[in-house]
């Protein structure tokens, strides 16, 4: 395991380690362990895959398999920051889309890419549960309800703005 | 708690109060209080509900609590100024919260507590009739509880509206080596947030009735499958599981009675399918959210392969009040075989949107316009998707129907989770016939074919009959998709996405441009 991509400093990889003996004895491990491998290195990099299957006794087809089902499983590095923007009904009924195409606009990226400068992802949600101040979007884990264009402009330029975390 | 003469201020820590700057209001305060040498009791409660007005900010005074919103942090300075911390009238004050229509004209039930206490503080659970169900229940055996159950006509709020206490009976009577709770928190429908609201806002709640559910049908272990939307949700309800269990309520002898129960949080990961109580099984045990066959039912092989409740978060929150309170008093409320009420939540284009928990029987008429006041911008209300993103939409023709489960759906409605999502008169509704078909095959298990690719084809059949190709030869193979995926396909995502296309094609059909309604 010493050419694991994005897991090649030492202290990832101990980490990585102990995150799995945390988890494998659970029952249903499988969603715990990768979402605290996400939590720790912000995405799932393709090496986890055997460590997975090894320490939970279940076939690399099957680790595929739940990332490849699972809408939140990174196979890439995202962004420093992940921006959601919500376009379910809801949302929809109070504008989102015109929240969506500005920032396309802005960013000049569609859903699912990444700035050229890696500061922010764009991706789709399907409702926050904060449908009653729609329209909603997402930061990070940070929700903000009642969007409108000219704060959502705000936020966006904090974001490109902020440093890379040390 | 002493008495001390610090006020008592509120500010929730709901994440939709959150979303729109309470954080910032209670922060705001804590600092105008430091500065002008107040010492304030700051508490951060659930919210009450009435969105519209988060951030709401709460004092106690003598004669009840005092409402203020929506506060943003600019407005605290002259909230102090005008001498908020004793009730005093402000421009944002809407004096006492609970004579405020919105709430005052509510059936509280379920949501008796939401908003009233600090979520985490079991003290103010247990002042505020928390742990009265579970306590008497500690005293029945598991026949008597589900019979309880089954007597106050409780019918599962996730959607399917199943008879509870008949769920609970196959799983008590079920062989397993050991049986499970499972707790479907995977609120995914638009316009939705009533789950979301009582884990965040009075998660001993969700606790208590858990308990009593693995009380009845002898479960030792539960879990709470959660959406990684929520993600306050899921720190709260981590953090209450933790003080329950110090507490004594869960564990391996819950209230010394020597029987075990516990309790764990999961995170499920962006799959609207893992809300289908098999698929969320399968995630649950850690592979892809593909839906099961049935049989068997979970009841009788479900987690694990071990007898399973399965129930939505507001079924298993009810039990505690139907136990605390009987049975009679429950079933009393409601109307025809929907017993009870209901935590409509009001959302989309709608001026005061929020949590409404009800009676069923009300119409949409009065959720719209008496609590709703109507849409956001003033424009008049044209349709509303009940039930979720597999609802109907209602034209305003219906607005006048009672809700309630076997009236929706002789209308070819549903009402699901008790979403209603407004929409005002500049909605189109081909867009949004197309996206009922683009969520369906994006959210799609790819189980059965109707579904996985009916919905593709439906979205691209839209497509021609918006952009007016062969505009008659679409509907008509749009309308034998619809068949295909009603009866063709193993679960209700493919099942019932058609009705939101169809609804909106026999209500709206200017918007498909036909001017005659399409007999679908
Ligand atoms: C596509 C689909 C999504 C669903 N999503 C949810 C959900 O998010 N929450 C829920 O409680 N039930 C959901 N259900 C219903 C569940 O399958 C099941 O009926 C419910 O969990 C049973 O609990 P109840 O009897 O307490 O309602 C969904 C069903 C389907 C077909
Ligand atoms: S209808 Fe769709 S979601 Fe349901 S089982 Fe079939 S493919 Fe899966
Ligand atoms: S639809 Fe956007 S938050 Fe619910």
């Amino acid at each position: 395991m010493s050419n694991l991509v994005g897991a090649d400093r030492e202290s990832d990889q101990a980490a990585l380690r102990a995150i799995i003996e945390v988890h494998r004895a659970m029952p249903g491990a499988m969603l715990p362990l990768l979402h605290a491998i996400q939590g720790q290195m912000g995405w799932v990099p393709a090496e986890v895959v055997p460590l997975i299957s090894d320490a939970l006794n279940v076939s690399r087809a099957e680790v595929q398999g739940v990332l490849d089902f699972y809408h939140d499983f990174r196979r890439a590095p995202a962004g420093r920051h992940v921006l959601q923007i919500c376009r379910a009904e809801s949302c929809q009924a109070m504008g989102s889309y015109r929240l969506e195409a500005q920032a396309r606009d802005i960013l000049g990226i569609n859903f699912h890419q990444t700035t050229p400068d890696g500061a922010l992802t764009l991706e789709p949600v399907y409702c926050l549960g904060n449908c009653a101040c729609s329209p909603a979007i997402r930061i990070d884990d940070a929700i903000y309800g009642r969007m409108d264009p000219a704060t959502l402009d705000a936020l966006i330029g904090d974001l490109r703005d902020a440093q890379a975390p040390a | 708690m002493t008495r001390t003469a610090s006020p008592r201020v509120l500010v929730p820590i709901d994440s939709s109060a959150l979303s729109v700057g309470a954080e910032r209001v209670a922060q705001a305060i804590t600092r105008e209080a430091d500065r002008r040498g107040l010492s304030i009791d700051l508490v951060r409660n659930g919210s009450r509900g009435l969105f519209w007005l988060e951030p709401l900010v709460e004092v106690e005074t003598p004669a009840g609590r005092i409402a203020y919103g929506p506060v943003l942090p600019p407005d605290v300075p002259d909230l102090f100024d005008a001498g908020f911390l004793s009730g005093r009238p402000h421009r944002l004050g809407h004096g006492l919260s609970d004579h405020i229509p919105y709430l005052a004209g509510q059936e509280r039930l379920t949501f008796a507590r939401m908003g009233l206490t600090d979520p985490l503080s079991l003290n103010d659970y247990r002042a505020n009739g928390g742990f009265a169900g579970l306590d008497r229940a500690m005293s029945m055996s598991g026949e008597e509880l589900i019979r309880e159950v089954t007597d106050a006509g409780l019918r599962g709020r996730g959607g399917a509206a199943f008879p509870t206490g008949v769920k609970w009976a196959t799983v008590r009577q079920a062989e397993g080596r050991r049986k499970y709770v499972v707790c479907n928190a995977d609120e995914g429908d638009s316009g939705t947030f009533s789950d979301r609201m009582l884990m965040e806002g009075d998660p001993y709640c969700l606790i208590e009735g858990m308990t009593i559910a693995a009380l009845a049908v002898g479960a030792t272990a539960g879990y709470i499958y959660t959406r990684s939307e929520y993600p306050h949700a899921c720190r709260t309800l981590a953090v209450a599981i933790d003080r329950a269990r110090e507490a004594g309520y869960l564990g391996a002898d819950v209230l010394g009675s020597g029987r075990a129960f516990d309790l764990e949080v999961r995170m499920g990961a962006g799959a609207y399918i893992c809300g289908e109580e098999t698929s969320l099984l399968e995630s649950l045990e850690g592979k892809p959210g593909l839906v099961r066959f049935k049989p068997p039912l979970p009841a009788v092989a479900g987690l694990f392969g071990q007898p399973t409740v399965i129930n939505n978060v507001i079924s298993l929150a009810t039990v505690p009040i139907i136990l605390a309170r009987g049975a009679a008093f429950y079933r009393d409320y409601g109307v025809g075989r929907s017993h009870g009420t209901l935590p409509f939540q009001l959302a989309g284009n709608i001026r005061h949107g929020g949590l409404v928990e009800k009676a069923f029987g009300l119409t949409l008429a009065a959720l719209l316009y008496d609590y709703g006041g109507g849409s956001a911008n003033g424009r008049p209300i044209r349709a509303v998707q009940v039930g979720g993103p597999l609802g109907a939409y209602v034209p305003e023709s219906q607005f006048e129907v009672p809700l309630d489960y076997e009236t929706y759906s002789r209308m070819g409605a549903m009402i699901g989770h008790g979403g209603i999502v407004a929409f005002d008169d500049t909605v189109d509704m081909a867009r949004m016939a197309r996206y009922a078909m683009e969520f369906c095959a994006l959210e799609s298990c790819g189980k059965c074919t109707p579904c996985r690719i009916g919905s593709r084809r439906g979205v691209e059949v839209i497509d021609r009959i918006i952009a007016d190709q062969e505009r008659a030869a679409n509907l008509a193979l749009l309308e034998s998709l619809c068949d295909t995926l009603e009866y063709g396909s193993l679960c209700a995502l493919g099942g019932m996405a058609p009705y939101p296309v169809r609804s909106a094609l026999r209500h709206f059909p200017q918007d498909f441009g036909v001017e005659t309604p399409v007999l679908f």
